[in-house]
């Protein structure tokens, strides 16, 4: 055993002192059509980002996640060819996607094409014609991805904890079976686009080197033709999660397992909100965590463990996940059990705190630096109806936590015993060994 | 519908260079809009270098230089990347291995102590090696061995176009060579390769050039100085036949086939180069774009589809020899011969025909703003220039590219578009198995 180096004494500078938050200029407006425009000055490149978040929960499955393929495909004076020629024009594009909350519409381009992306944006929302031709082969093309992500561990996974957790909440079952999707036809589209993409409760977000107010004029004026009566379609709040066998979904010949658990969580304006996230960085939440010291630099059981609060309308969830070698499946579960269990049972220490401090104060500023990045913030933040002046009061609720404000968020939501425990992985070779430390029940995948 | 053209903006970040007695290249490139700043270092090796027998060891060496260093136990870098606000990796490309930081500006000498720290060198043990390897073997599954099309096409076709060991084996490595790694070896590989005169530093965002030039003397003013090691030729002759392979996976749903051919050397001869980087656009961004149009929407021979410039694809950093590529997944049951032809067919009639009005400006327009929003994170600067600097002398390069690929006219791509003939093609198809 060779030592390249010997250790040394050379002292850790410390930290500079911690610039202030400082929020950039913008400017908002709710419009006479119902949706509200937030424009953010950030001019560090001659771009504009753009993102149109509008509330979609309660849909048909397989007819949302088609209008979200399509709904770029033609409008009564362009084709889907000639949007994406005029938006690239102007050095632009747009994309569509769905989740169980929203539609978005997103993209990004050269500032000085901003006025046109906006018109291209208004001439879809309020013409979009799902020309048969196109919807099937967006609807060929759809089925054959849904295919491949049926092939990947990740998505099986995900899959099966959804369902577990969910169970009849619309947040259950978030992609369509291909049968559901071939059944979809353009009447539908046309008829779905006219009951749910409407103005009122949207956000429509631009963020960039723009003078805020002239940028929601813009949008004023290409979008305040848009119409349509609101259809309102409230989520029902998401039960509360019931612990528990392990779930042991078979996946024959896997030659890795994949861990999921998911844990109770709170929203981002809920008063533990602050000591949660803190409780999760300390836990697995980020790479000097306990989780990921154990398990993956002390074990070498894995490659990237990691665990998130997710944010959705209907609730908040933590969900902590890592791909690990088959053979050591039951014993990742072990350290896993071990390392929730210490956060639930006993106090972090003061500089364990303190890292994780820095860590989730610094980065805000990181996430705050980009026009995509304060773009992408932004819209979340309102689609939750917050706005980014949240980031002051979540930074001061940050600063003030203390050891036991985290002790006792440890104790209240990563205790081991609140659990939804989901593997994927081959059965034959790791349910004898799961079944030691905990129930377990087996499914195919 | 008006055809003017957008006018393509630029960026004026400044660049501040100079080099340290050791031999260490610096680049600043300061912008005070935000609180933050990228620090990076980019060491001149990466798995092309490797040694025939040790495959995947520059990113096995990667891993071992975050696990302590003269001042620092074994997961410190983390903690004080992290304990301050900030974030950090590295990774391992064919010509080069970088290791980065972003954090708030307040942690400027902080991250110069931390780098500096590993330049004079690691703690390579036994145990640290060990516990690497199973990582890296985990690393491995996730991405390669337990996923649909996992290594397509970047570790899969290479041994299909080149014949040499550089260019041709597995930068993941297998198995065996990563486990018959030796202590030994790393600490030769990183006495070789991991020396200040084949670095360079580049740290972009919150700083005063003044104060960084400072503390960068102050923090690597006195790691020993060790010259580069002399860059091996790793050149292959084009290919005169066209040459195809392919393999079963046994997870994947859908056929799928990537084909490459050779281009031109993207440092020598950048003139000659940025067409096909310009063409690989034209060729694929977007539902506007030629292929897309004809072979997803028009034949639906194909159910999605990429175009690019190296095998990871990386344009402007990666050195000669290197590929434009392009890949396509198939529906069930799809003809891959089928698809290859069409491309050549698109191939000849872009050589033949030329460009539609407006098709290359609004092509480059897009890639302008492409361009613009990597380098707006602050972090994306540092890794850019630093490579520009390491493989050109030239990080300002980054403010030209938007420029520059404007600039390529429509005579060029379809040049570029002419040289992609079937018999100078390498290409690798997927068979799929999967059980859906």
């Amino acid at each position: 055993m060779t030592a390249t180096v010997e250790t040394g004494t050379r002292p850790l500078p410390p930290l500079g002192p911690n610039r202030k938050l400082k929020l950039p200029k913008q400017a908002e407006r709710t419009l006479a059509n119902g949706l509200t425009v937030i424009a953010v000055r950030r001019p560090a490149v001659p771009l504009v980002e753009l993102r149109l978040w509008m509330p979609f929960g309660r849909t048909h499955l397989a007819r949302g996640a088609m209008l979200a393929e399509t709904i770029l495909s033609g409008t009564a004076t362009m084709t889907a060819n000639q949007i994406a020629a005029e938006l690239q024009r102007v050095g632009g594009g747009l994309s569509a996607g769905v989740d169980p909350d929203r539609l978005m519409l997103s993209g990004a381009g050269l500032v000085t094409g901003l006025d046109r992306m906006l018109e291209i944006l208004a001439d879809v929302l309020t013409g979009a014609t799902y020309p048969a031709e196109w919807v099937d082969t967006e609807r060929d093309r759809l089925v054959d991805r849904i295919q491949v992500a049926q092939s990947q561990p990740a998505h099986l996974a995900r899959t099966a904890l959804l369902k577990r957790i969910y169970g009849r909440h619309p947040y259950a079952v978030q992609t369509p079976e291909p049968d559901q999707v071939r059944a979809v036809r353009p009447p539908a589209l046309r008829k779905l686009h006219a009951e749910r993409v409407h103005p009122a409760g949207a956000v429509l977000v631009l963020v960039g080197d723009v003078q805020p107010e002239r940028a929601v004029d813009a949008a004023e004026q290409a979008l305040g033709g848009w119409r349509g009566g609101g259809h309102p379609a409230e989520l029902p709040p998401a039960p509360p999660l019931e612990p528990g066998p392990l779930l042991l979904v078979d996946r024959p010949g896997s030659v890795q397992s994949s861990l999921r658990l998911a844990l109770p969580a709170v929203p981002r304006t809920h008063p533990d909100h602050a000591a949660l996230q803190l409780a999760n960085l300390v836990f697995g939440g980020y790479f000097s965590s306990r989780w990921v010291e154990n398990i993956r630099e002390d074990k070498g059981y894995t490659y990237g463990p990691h665990s998130l609060v997710e944010h959705s309308v209907a609730g908040s969830v933590l969900v902590a996940g890592a791909e690990v070698a088959t053979e050591v499946t039951a014993p990742a579960l072990l350290e896993t059990m071990y390392e929730l269990g210490r956060l639930a049972s006993l106090p972090v220490r003061p500089e364990e705190l303190e890292q994780a401090r820095q860590y989730a104060l610094g980065t805000l500023q990181l996430g705050m630096s980009t026009q995509a990045g304060l773009a992408s913030l932004t819209s979340a933040y309102a689609g939750n109806g917050l706005r980014l002046d949240f980031l002051a009061e979540h930074a001061a609720r940050l600063a003030k936590a203390t050891v036991a404000d985290v002790a006792e968020a440890g104790a209240r939501y990563l205790s081991p015993a609140k659990a939804v425990t989901v593997v994927l992985g081959d059965a034959d070779r790791v349910a004898g060994a799961l079944s030691a430390l905990t129930p377990v029940r087996t499914e195919s995948a | 519908m008006p055809t003017r053209r957008a006018k393509i903006p630029a960026t004026k970040y400044p660049v501040e260079r100079f080099s340290l007695d050791n031999g260490l290249r610096v680049v600043l490139t300061p912008d005070r809009s935000a609180p933050v700043i990228g620090v990076a270092v980019v060491y001149d090796v990466g798995i092309r270098s490797e040694p025939e027998g040790r495959t995947g060891f520059a990113h096995l060496f990667e891993h071992l230089m975050f696990q302590g260093s003269e001042n620092l136990e074994k997961l410190a870098h983390f903690r004080h990347v992290q304990g301050a606000g900030g974030t950090f990796n590295g990774s391992t490309h064919l010509d080069y291995t970088d290791y980065f930081e972003t954090l708030p500006s307040n942690a400027l000498e902080r991250a110069l102590f931390l780098e500096a720290d590993r330049m004079r060198g690691p703690r390579l043990t036994e145990e640290n090696l060990r516990n690497q390897v199973d990582v890296v073997k985990e690393e491995i599954r996730v991405n390669v061995l337990n996923r649909p099309y996992g290594g397509f096409p970047w570790l899969t076709l290479p041994p299909v176009m080149f014949d040499t060991f550089p260019n041709a084996h597995d930068g993941y490595g297998s198995f065996d060579d990563l486990e018959s790694a030796t202590v030994a070896d790393a600490a030769d590989f990183f006495r070789r390769y991991y020396a200040s005169g084949n670095a360079v530093l580049a740290v972009s965002g919150d700083v005063d050039v003044a104060e960084a030039t400072e503390l960068i003397q102050r923090h690597f003013g006195d790691v020993p100085a060790r010259p580069a090691p002399r860059r091996p030729d790793f050149t292959e002759p084009d290919l005169t036949a066209e040459r195809r392979a392919s393999y079963p996976d046994k997870l994947a749903p859908l056929p799928a086939v990537a084909g490459a051919w050779r281009v031109p050397d993207p440092v020598d001869d950048f003139a000659g180069y940025l067409p096909y980087v310009v063409l690989a656009e034209v060729l694929t961004d977007g539902d506007a774009s030629r292929l897309v149009e004809r072979l997803v929407q028009r034949d639906r021979t194909v159910t999605s589809l990429g175009g690019y410039l190296g095998f990871m694809g990386d344009p402007f950093d990666v050195r000669d020899p290197t590929a434009l590529l392009l890949q396509a997944h198939l529906p069930p049951g799809g003809d891959v011969d089928k698809v290859l032809r069409t491309i050549d067919e698109e191939l000849d009639r872009l050589a033949t025909d030329g460009l539609t009005e407006g098709e290359l400006a609004r092509t480059q327009a897009r890639m302008a703003t492409h361009l613009l929003r990597d380098t707006d994170a602050v972090l994306g600067r540092a890794l850019r220039m630093a490579v520009l600097e390491q493989q050109r002398g030239e990080p300002g390069l980054l403010n030209e590219l938007p420029r520059l690929v404007g600039e390529v006219t429509e005579e060029q791509v379809r040049a570029a578009a002419a040289t992609l003939r079937p018999e100078r093609r390498a290409s690798i198809e997927v068979i799929a198995g999967g059980a859906r």
